[in-house]
C-alpha cells in the first residue's frame, strides 16, 4: 500500500513522464512517420434504438455503449463511475436485460434496443421505481441512482422470469422477493453514500405492488 | 485504448480463420474481461472478431444423457437453466456466486473460462509482471500476495485463475469443444485447458492461435449432494479467496475442486480417496506440495475448514 508521502513521488514521476512525451517528436524526424501509439482510429456505422428512438452513429470502434450514450447522444443520465464494471453506475437495460454499459462496445449493439434512465420515466410521469426511490430517500448524492433504478427495474423482471440468485435457498423452486434476495441481486450497484437500506425499501415496495 | 478494426463473424470456422489470420486479433464475446483489459492497454488487439452472432447460445441434451452448453450461453442463462439447476447444481451455484447480475447477463461460457487473472500487479502496468510482460519479473512474489496462489504456482508467477464457473466444471469433468481455422474440431478435457505457469506464465491455455471454443459439454449427471462454497472479503460481488466445489455421494465418496488458490481449477483425483476420512486428510492430500507466501499461507487452513463445512453440510 502506498503511504501518503508517495504522492509526491507519483506527481514528480508523472511530470517527468509528461516531459518525456513532449520531447519525443524532437528526437528524430522518423518519429512522425511511425504510426501513432494508439493506432489509427477506425470508424464503424452502428444503429440501435434508444428509448424508443432509432439512432445511427458513425463511431470510433473503441467507443463503449456508455460513451456513445453520454458523449454522442448526450443522454447524460447514465453515469460513468469506475468505467471497469465494478460499480454499476453505468447500468442500462439492453433488450430487456441490465448490463454495465462501460464494458460493452457500441458497435456490438447493432439492432439492439436500449433503455436508459431517460427512457424509464419523465419528470411528469415518473416510473414507479423512480417514485419509490424519492419516497424512501433511496439516494443521497444521486450519482449511482440512475444505475440503481435501471438495475432495480430489470432485476425484478429477472425474479419474475425465474432466474435464481446466490441468495436463493432452493434452486429447484421459484425465488421469493425477500430482503436477502434484493440485497444480493443489487450487489452490482455500489452506493458510496450508503443509502442501501432505503434502496431496499424502495425496491421492495415496487416488487410488492407488482405482486 | 488502442485503435482496432472490428468485424462480426458469420460462422465459427470463419471466426477462427479471421482470428488466425492476424496474430493481433482477438475474439470478443461478452467483453466484460477483454474490454476492461483493453482500457488499461494490458490487452492490445488490433482487430476484434465479434462472436456474439454465431448462434452458439443454446443448451441441449447430448445423446449420452449429458448437456452441451454453447460457448455464447450467458452466465445468467446457464445458471437459470432448468436441467443445470436440477442435475448440475454445483455449476448453477458457482455461476451465481460470481460477479454481479449485470455482468452475468453478458459474460459467456467461453469468455468466463478464458478470463485472465486478477493479480493486482498484472493490472498495474507500472509494475513488472511476467504474465503481462514476459521476462520483466514477478512483483507479487515479494509484494502484496494475499489474494494469490498457493499451489501449482511457479517462481515466475503465482497468479490464480479467478473463475468460479470453471471450478464447478472441473468437478463435473467438463469437456471443451473447439474449432480451428482449418475447420478441424477437437475436444479438450477441462483439466487440460489451462496451463501451469512454469517459466512462461503468459501462455495460459492449450488453445492454438485463433482456436475458437464452440461449446462445453458435461457428461451425464452423477447425482450426489452438490455444493459450491465461496469464501471472500465481502458477502457478494468479490472474487474468491478460497472456494470449494463439491459433489458428495451418500457413501461419503465424492469429487472436490478448489478455486482461488491455483492457476487453474485445482482438483487432485487421487486425494478424493481421502474424503471418507474427513476434511483434514483430504485437504492435506489436495494441498500436498503447496508453497504459499507468508501473506497467503492462511489459505491452507481456510481450504481445510471450508471443506470441513461443506462436508458436514453434505452429510446433514
Ligand atoms: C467487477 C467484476 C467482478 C467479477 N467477479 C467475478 C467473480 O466473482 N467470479 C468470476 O468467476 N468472474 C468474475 N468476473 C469475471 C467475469 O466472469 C468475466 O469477465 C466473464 O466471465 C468473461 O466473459 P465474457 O464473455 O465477457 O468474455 P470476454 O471479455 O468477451 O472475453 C474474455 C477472453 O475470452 C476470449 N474468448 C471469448 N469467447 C471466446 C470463444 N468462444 N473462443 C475462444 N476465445 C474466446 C476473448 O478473446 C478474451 O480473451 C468479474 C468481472 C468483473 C468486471
Ligand atoms: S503473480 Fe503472475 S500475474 Fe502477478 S505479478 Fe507475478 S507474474 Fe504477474
Amino acid at each position: 500500500m502506498p503511504n501518503p508521502g508517495d504522492l509526491e513521488w507519483n506527481r514528480r514521476d508523472l511530470m517527468v513522464a509528461a516531459g518525456t512525451c513532449a520531447a519525443l517528436p524532437v528526437i528524430g524526424e522518423g518519429a512522425y512517420s511511425q504510426p501513432t501509439p494508439v493506432g489509427t482510429p477506425v470508424l464503424n456505422d452502428v444503429s440501435f434504438e434508444v428509448n424508443g428512438e432509432q439512432r445511427t452513429l458513425a463511431i470510433d470502434t473503441r467507443t463503449t455503449l456508455l460513451d456513445a450514450l453520454r458523449e454522442h447522444l448526450h443522454l447524460t443520465g447514465t453515469k460513468k463511475g469506475c468505467d471497469h464494471g465494478q460499480c454499476g453506475a453505468c447500468t442500462v437495460i439492453v433488450d430487456g436485460q441490465r448490463l454495465n454499459s462501460c464494458l460493452t462496445l457500441a458497435v456490438m449493439h447493432q439492432g439492439s434496443s436500449v433503455t436508459t434512465i431517460e427512457g424509464l420515466g419523465t419528470a411528469d410521469k415518473l416510473h414507479p421505481m423512480q417514485a419509490a426511490f424519492i419516497k424512501h430517500d433511496g439516494f443521497q448524492c444521486g450519482y449511482c441512482t440512475p444505475g440503481q433504478i435501471c438495475s432495480g427495474v430489470a432485476m425484478l423482471d429477472e425474479i419474475k422470469a425465474g432466474i435464481p440468485s446466490h441468495a436463493t435457498v432452493d434452486l429447484t423452486a421459484a425465488a421469493a422477493v425477500t430482503e436477502a434476495e434484493i440485497r444480493e441481486r443489487m450487489s452490482g450497484n455500489i452506493c458510496r453514500c450508503g443509502a442501501y437500506s432505503n434502496i431496499v425499501e424502495a425496491v421492495t415496495e415496487v416488487a410488492g405492488r407488482q405482486g | 485504448m488502442r485503435a482496432f478494426t472490428y468485424e462480426r463473424a458469420s460462422s465459427p470456422a470463419a471466426a477462427a480463420t479471421a482470428a488466425a489470420r492476424n496474430p493481433e486479433a482477438k475474439f470478443i464475446a461478452g467483453g466484460t474481461n477483454l474490454l476492461d483489459l483493453m482500457k488499461l492497454e494490458i490487452e492490445t488487439p488490433t482487430h476484434l472478431v465479434d462472436v456474439n452472432g454465431l448462434k452458439l447460445d443454446t443448451i441441449e441434451a447430448t445423446p449420452d444423457g449429458g448437456l452441451r452448453i454453447g460457448a455464447l450461453v450467458r452466465n445468467t442463462a446457464l445458471a437459470a437453466d432448468e436441467s443445470v439447476r436440477r442435475d448440475y447444481g454445483v455449476l448453477s451455484r458457482a455461476l451465481l456466486a460470481g460477479a454481479s447480475g449485470q455482468l452475468r447477463n453478458r459474460a459467456t461460457t467461453a469468455g468466463n473460462l478464458l478470463q485472465r487473472t486478477r493479480c493486482p500487479y498484472f493490472y498495474d502496468t507500472a509494475q513488472p509482471c511476467n504474465k503481462r510482460q514476459p521476462g520483466s519479473g514477478c512483483s507479487a512474489l515479494g509484494g502484496f500476495s494475499r489474494q494469490l496462489g498457493v499451489i501449482g504456482v511457479s517462481d515466475a508467477c503465482i497468479a490464480t485463475h479467478p473463475s468460479d464457473m470453471a471450478v464447478a466444471m472441473r468437478a463435473l469433468d467438463a469437456m471443451v469443444e473447439t474449432v480451428k481455422a482449418d475447420a478441424s474440431t477437437r475436444t479438450i478435457p477441462i483439466a487440460e485447458l489451462h496451463r501451469s505457469p512454469g517459466s512462461t506464465p503468459h501462455l495460459e491455455t492449450t488453445l492454438a492461435p485463433g482456436e475458437l471454443i464452440t461449446a462445453v459439454t458435461l457428461p451425464k449427471p452423477i447425482g450426489g449432494t452438490q455444493i459450491y462454497r465461496k469464501v471472500r472479503d465481502r458477502a457478494s460481488y468479490a472474487f474468491a479467496l478460497v472456494s470449494v466445489a463439491a459433489i458428495v455421494q451418500r457413501d461419503g465418496s465424492g469429487r472436490i475442486s478448489l478455486g482461488g488458490i491455483a492457476p487453474k481449477p485445482w482438483r487432485v483425483e487421487a486425494a478424493e480417496r481421502e474424503l471418507p476420512r474427513g476434511a483434514k486428510a483430504a485437504a492435506a492430500a489436495m494441498l500436498d506440495g503447496a508453497r504459499p507466501t507468508p501473506e497467503n499461507a492462511f489459505k491452507l487452513p481456510l481450504v481445510e475448514r471450508t471443506l470441513g463445512a461443506v462436508l458436514s453440510e453434505a452429510r446433514a
